[in-house]
Parts: C-alpha cells; structure tokens; sequence
C-alpha cells in the first residue's frame, strides 16, 4: 500500500509529464518553423531581451551621454561636444597631484579607490583564505563557524553600514567601550586615516564569506589522496599547502581575486551610508564622484558623470583582462604547457 | 488614505484580450487615475501629516477627486524629483525648496484657481520666487512656510556660567567670545555649530559684506563671503565649533547639528525657524533654548528667507484638480489651519496680518516671534539668493569645499578658489 507522500509524488511525477507532453506538439511545430538550428535563439531570446534592454541599451546611452553637453535629460536636447568632458576630466597639470587638476574630486576618488581596492583585496582573500583553510578542517560547531562567517553576506549594504554607524560613531558603542575601560574616545568616522581604515574593515566584514565560500569549495574538492601520499613521504604542512593546495586552488584564487577587485573598484552603497565620502573627500570613490556629478549637485552634469563611468568601466576591462591573463600565465608554467 | 474595499475573488483568466485589458489597467492605475493627484511630500515636522488630513476633508468636498500624499525623505526631492522631472514623471504636486532651481517644471495654476487676484494679492512677494523670471507672471503654487535662518541658544548654560547674553546688535565675534566663555565654563564641547549647508553659511556671510552677485548679476565670492569664510574656518580650527559637522562627512551632504545642540555640546547653533517645533518635543524641559536675532557684520545682521512650497508640476495628468487642491490648501482657513497645526511662519499676507493662533509653549512661542520680527531685517540680496533659480551653484560647493578645508584636505584659499571655479562650472553647465 503506498503512503500519502509517495502518492503525492507519483501524482507530481504524471502532472510533470503531462505539461512535459503538452508541450511536445507545439515545440515540434515551432521547431518545424524555424529549423533546428535557430531553435537555440527561441531560448535564449528572453535573456537577450533583458540584457538588452538593462545592460546593453543603458551602455549605448552612456556613450552618447559621455560625448554630449548640458543639463538636460533628454538625448534629442543634449548638444554634442564631442570629447570635452574626458578633456575636463584629464584636464591636470600633475597627474599625481590631484589638486593640480580642474576636477580634482575626480582624481582624488581615483586615488582613492586604487588604494582601497589594493588593501581591500588582498586583506580579504588572505582572510577569506585563512578562514576557509580552517573551517575546511574538523573543528567543533563547523557548520555553526561558516553560518557566523556567511551570515553578513546576506544583509543589504544598507544595514551593514547603518550597523557599523552605530558601532562606530562619536557616542557608538566602541567609545562607550573605551570609555569603559577607562580610554578617550576616538573620531572614527571624522579622522581621515581611520574612516579609511574602517571602510577596508567593514567592507571584508560584510563581503568575506561569500569569496571564503568559494575558496571552501575549491578546498573541497581537492582530493584526500594528494594529501595522503604527501603525508606518507612525510611533506611538511608548509609544503603541502604550497605545493597542492595553493595550485589546486588557483583557479577558484583567480575567480575571487577578479570578483573581488571588480567589487571594490565598484563599491558605493555602504561607504556612502557609513561615511558620506568624508570627512573632506578622503572615502570618496568613484562610484560616488559620478553618482554625485550626474544625481546629488543641484546641476547635474549628466555628460561628465558618463564619461567617467566609461573610465571607470575601462579600466575595471583592463584590470579583468590583465589578471585573466596572468592567471592564464601561472596555469600554463604549473602545467608546462602553453610555450 | 485610499484601500480598495472591494472583495478578493480568484484571479481567473477567462481570454487573452482580458489578460492585455486587465494588465493595461493595472498599470494606468499605478500611476494616477482620473481624478486621482499624488503629492510628494517631505516633512520637517508634522506637514505630511496635515496635509493628509485637509486632503481627506477636500475630497468630502470634491468627490470626484482623489489625493494621495506619498510621505518622502527630503532626500528624494532634492535628488530624485529632479531627475524625474526630467524624465517627464513625477508626482503632480510635490513640496520643494529649490523654488527657482525647478520652475520649468511647474504647471501654472491661474486657469484652475477661483480668484488669481486673492492669490497676488497674498502671496506675491513669494510667487516670484517660483517664477522662471521677472516677465513671468503666472502661479505655480504657493509657499507652506516662510523660514528665516537664525541661532539658538542655550540660556541654562549662560545662566550657569553667569555670562550675559549678548545684546541684539552683538557681531558674530561678540557671540563666538561669549559662547567660547560660556563653553568654557561649563566645560561644554563647543561654542557654536552651523549646520552643513551653503545656505545657512550665506547669512553670516551677507553680514560679514558678501554681495553674493557682481554688476551683471552673476555670483561672486568677495572679500565679505572670503571674510566669513575664514571666520568660520578657523571656529572650527580652533575648536569653537565641531570639526565633524562640516569636515566628517563628504561632498555636499547635507548635516544638520541638531542632535549637538539638543545634547547639550554646544552653546550656540545656527540653523533656521523650521527647528522650533523639534526644539520643543526634543528638548522639552532638558534645558532653557532661545532664538536670538541673527548677529551682525560690517554690512548686515540678517538671516537667508526660505522655505518649502506645495507646486503643481507640468506633467500631472490632472491640472485642473491639482490647481484646486492648491487654491484650497491657499484659501484663508485652511492656510490658518495649516500654519497653527504646523507652527510654521505664514507666507499669506493676510493670515500674517491677523496672526495665527499657535498652540505650542512659550518658548516655541517666543522663539516664533524672534524669528517672525527679523523677516524685515533681512538684506535685499538674501531675498535676492534666495529666489535666483542658480543659487544651489554657490550653496553646494560651500558645503562641499569648506569642508574639505575644514577637514585638512585643502587649504582655505584653494577651498574658496574651488568654490568659486565650480560655481562657474556648473552655471556655464546650466546655461548649456
């Protein structure tokens, strides 16, 4: 006699069917229609739609607003001056001194943002690392270890940031902790160096378990053997992991080295909520400087704010393709292939 | 406001056409109906709150029309409804403070108000503030405050260090020596905290000599904005005032020093009439606040005029019902009402002349009328900044630019160079 639940599931497994064969007769005629080969588009076309419509379409206007002039929003309204706000943005006596330029903002969030996406990245794929090295061994409450390290993954970058406010602000509770202990309380959203130094912090905080996730995986799939027959010629730990782990892993190293620079060059919502850029422009990004010129200045400056976007979006292409290409370099020496 | 009572039934689709109807129609009604207007409303205190319930009693008197008023952070209207508007969406009427900065967007109401003449005749010092320029001469809305930007003080802790409050005519100096001793003495954190915003800054600065526009009627930054400039500078340098307001955030973040000033760290903040009805709830009976008359320079001891008005907006679908909500929100008893339950300074002349019954405490009370008595002082020009459509071009980077000197990124002549080479930059960008 069979249960309930194995009932259901044989009543689920013919109603599958069913639509599975009530679809039969229709793809066979638009099947016949277009030909096989075309047939690949009809599934893909919904994607296409999409891609086209909110990631395509919006780079196409992008470059049009980049070579136009004005404060008006329409394209048809918007005067083409051709390379005039790249000549804005690049218009510097000294590269180096973001001062000497005419949008010195400009610069100083690029400079920025170079220095937070080399100190960001790499703390973090080193702690991602450490982090899913050990939760990768048998330690008690594992399972309970990776939620605590996931968990801020989940939260929205809004409620990371309005969290860390609240930590870190001049009455938060760090201060009241080192009042506590007997200790003055420190600016720390007000002083240059440690709003800079918190960004970093808050930033690994909210993002390391999603890339510690990935690297668990690739640790996980290393197989047990390889470390078995190390143990057996007697290989140091050291060894093991620069020897096996680290090249196993590189692959998955790579993903969360491009994943994570491509985040930080883009980071925008919980800095601009924890810092608002300050104190002066010290944790002002680029995302922020274009979102500032094209939506928070009385007048918006729609062209400029594209044309740094494109600059934005060049260099994180340059970035991507130098790192894929260097990854592609080690792979090939640690396999001897690819002279 | 607005539930539908009609009961749920199962969604059942019985033809295609249907589906296509019945998708069209949702999504019209997502974005107004006949007969149905959406205000956007920000609030500084209980305005959102007051206009729903005189929308409620409008729309006993008009059946056939429907107000929404959507309740938004004052963020969205300074950045959102603006691209909107551009965009050719938005709300159909919206409360806005960047009067002249939008006016190409609003929707003359003269056809659709009962009596043009009661609406000249009562708001026409404040209708040109809403007007793309001096040969326009239409409505467009009408003013739901009058502001004037003035200091606070807390009397307890003068009376605690025994220091006299500074008379009527006292300078900025004179104010920052008395609020540095009183500091002092009663070991408060700081003298004097401006809020971070360009157009509190700009009354000190029209004070201190600042004629904020040349001979042809572009903006300028001479030796009194200069003057000020350095004043406030080196207050914060020093310590007299709160380095974090101005340099601890970025750009031009708006910050107010409210929450200083409510705590107890501060002596003097300057901030504007719109605070009174949040001094009164948040700081109740916590200590004595005052508003005193603005502080004088060499040229001036005058406040910025402002406020927020309820505009009609080009796009809505529905100007008709949009202007007679308009001239009923203007007409004399509801306006009345309105001031009375918001506490806020009346821009109708005639409610103005008969006084509104105010029912708050007497130092909100005396507060209002400190700030009601420097409406005459106030210098032609900050009337002038006030209602010129390009005044955000100054405003913004003084926020922006002081702060990044305040914060020692800069220093104070690079920071007002730059404050005047954006303004140049963004004027040119406008004119484009």
């Amino acid at each position: 006699m069979s249960t309930p639940r194995a009932a259901a599931a044989g009543f689920a497994a013919s109603a599958f069917k069913g639509a599975l064969d009530a679809l039969d007769v229709p793809m066979r005629a638009v099947q016949r229609v277009l030909g096989v080969p075309r047939i690949a588009w009809m599934f893909v076309a919904p994607n296409l739609v999409i891609l086209g419509l909110f990631t395509f379409l919006p780079i196409v206007i992008d470059f049009y607003f980049a070579f136009t002039g004005g404060v008006q929003l329409y394209p048809s309204q918007r005067p083409f001056v051709g390379a005039e706000n790249f000549a804005v943005l690049f218009d510097c006596t000294d590269y180096l001194d973001p001062s000497s330029c005419n949008k010195d903002l400009f610069w100083r969030s690029i400079f920025n943002t170079a220095k937070f996406a080399a100190l960001q990245v790499v703390l973090m794929v080193t702690f991602a690392l450490v982090t899913a090295l050990v939760l990768n061994r048998k330690i008690i409450a594992r399972g309970f270890w990776r939620g605590v390290f996931f968990y801020p993954v989940l939260l929205s970058p809004v409620v990371v940031a309005l969290i860390w406010k609240w930590v870190l602000q001049r009455e938060g509770i760090l201060n009241a902790a080192l009042v506590g202990v007997g200790a003055s309380p420190v600016e720390w959203l007000t002083q240059a160096n440690w709003a800079f130094f918190w960004c970093i912090f808050v930033s690994i905080w909210a993002h390391m378990g999603f890339y510690m996730l990935i690297l668990l995986a690739g640790l996980q799939a290393i197989p047990a053997d390889l470390y078995e027959a190390a143990e057996m010629d007697s290989a140091s730990p050291w060894r093991r992991f620069s020897r096996i782990t680290l090249p196993l892993l590189m692959p998955n190293l790579v993903v969360v080295l491009v994943l994570g620079l491509i985040r930080a060059v883009q980071i925008f919502d919980e800095i601009f909520v924890l810092t608002g850029g300050g104190p002066g422009s010290a944790t002002t990004f680029i995302v922020q400087f274009i979102y500032t010129t094209g939506f928070a200045e009385a007048i918006r400056q729609y062209g400029l704010a594209a044309a740094a976007s494109l600059v934005l979006a060049l260099s994180l292409l340059f970035l991507t393709l130098m790192q894929l290409k260097l990854s592609k370099r080690s792979t090939a020496s640690r396999t001897g292939r690819g002279e | 406001m607005h539930t539908s009572t009609r009961p749920f039934t199962p969604f059942r689709v019985t033809s295609f056409p249907r589906l296509v109807a019945a998708a069209i129609i949702a999504l019209a009604s997502g974005v107004a109906g006949a007969g149905e207007i959406r205000v956007a409303c920000y609030s500084d205190g209980n305005e959102c709150e007051v206009t729903q319930d005189l929308a409620k009693r409008f729309e006993a008197q008009n059946a056939d029309v429907k107000v929404i008023v959507d309740k938004v952070p004052y963020k969205a209207i300074l950045e959102q409804l603006p691209v909107q508007l551009a965009a050719g969406e938005g709300p159909d009427i919206a409360r806005v403070t960047d009067l002249g900065g939008l006016a190409k967007y609003y929707l003359d109401i003269t056809p659709y108000v009962k009596d043009p003449k009661y609406w000249e005749a009562n708001f026409g010092q404040t209708l040109k503030w809403l007007r793309a320029d001096p040969a326009d001469k239409g409505i467009y809305g009408m003013m739901t405050q009058l502001t004037v930007t003035g200091p606070y003080v807390n009397k307890t802790l003068f009376e605690q260090a025994k220091i006299p409050l500074p008379g009527p005519k006292a300078t900025w100096d004179e104010w920052a020596d008395a609020a540095r001793k009183v500091a002092k003495a009663t070991q408060t954190p700081y003298a004097i905290a401006f809020d971070r915003s360009g157009h509190r800054f700009m009354g000190p600065a029209i004070s201190a000599g600042a004629k904020v526009f040349d001979a042809k009627g572009n903006l300028v930054i001479d030796d009194g904005y200069k003057a000020m400039a350095k004043r406030f500078y080196d207050w914060n340098r020093d310590g007299t005032s709160p380095k974090d307001i101005w340099g601890g955030v970025g750009g031009n973040t708006y910050k107010d020093a409210f929450e200083e000033f409510a705590n107890g760290r501060v002596v003097m903040y300057l901030s504007g009439s719109w605070q009174i009805r949040r001094m009164d709830t948040q700081i109740g009976k916590n200590f004595d606040w005052i508003a005193v008359p603005n502080p004088c320079g060499p040229a001036a001891c005058t406040g910025i005029p402002g406020g927020a008005a309820f505009v009609a907006l080009k796009r809505t679908k529905n100007p008709r019902d949009a202007g007679r909500f308009l001239d009923y929100l203007a007409s004399e008893p509801v306006y009345t009402e309105y001031m009375a339950r918001t506490e806020n300074i009346p821009a109708h002349a005639g409610v103005a002349k008969k006084g509104v019954d105010y029912k708050i405490s007497t130092a909100a009370k005396a507060a209002l009328d400190t700030f009601v008595a420097e409406v005459p002082k106030l210098a032609p020009v900050a009337y002038d900044i006030q209602g010129y459509k390009y005044n955000r071009a100054i405003f913004n980077p003084t926020a922006a630019r002081l702060g990044q000197a305040i914060a020692g990124e800069m220093s104070l002549d690079d920071a007002v160079k730059r404050i005047g080479s954006d303004m140049d930059e963004q004027v040119k960008a406008a004119q484009k």
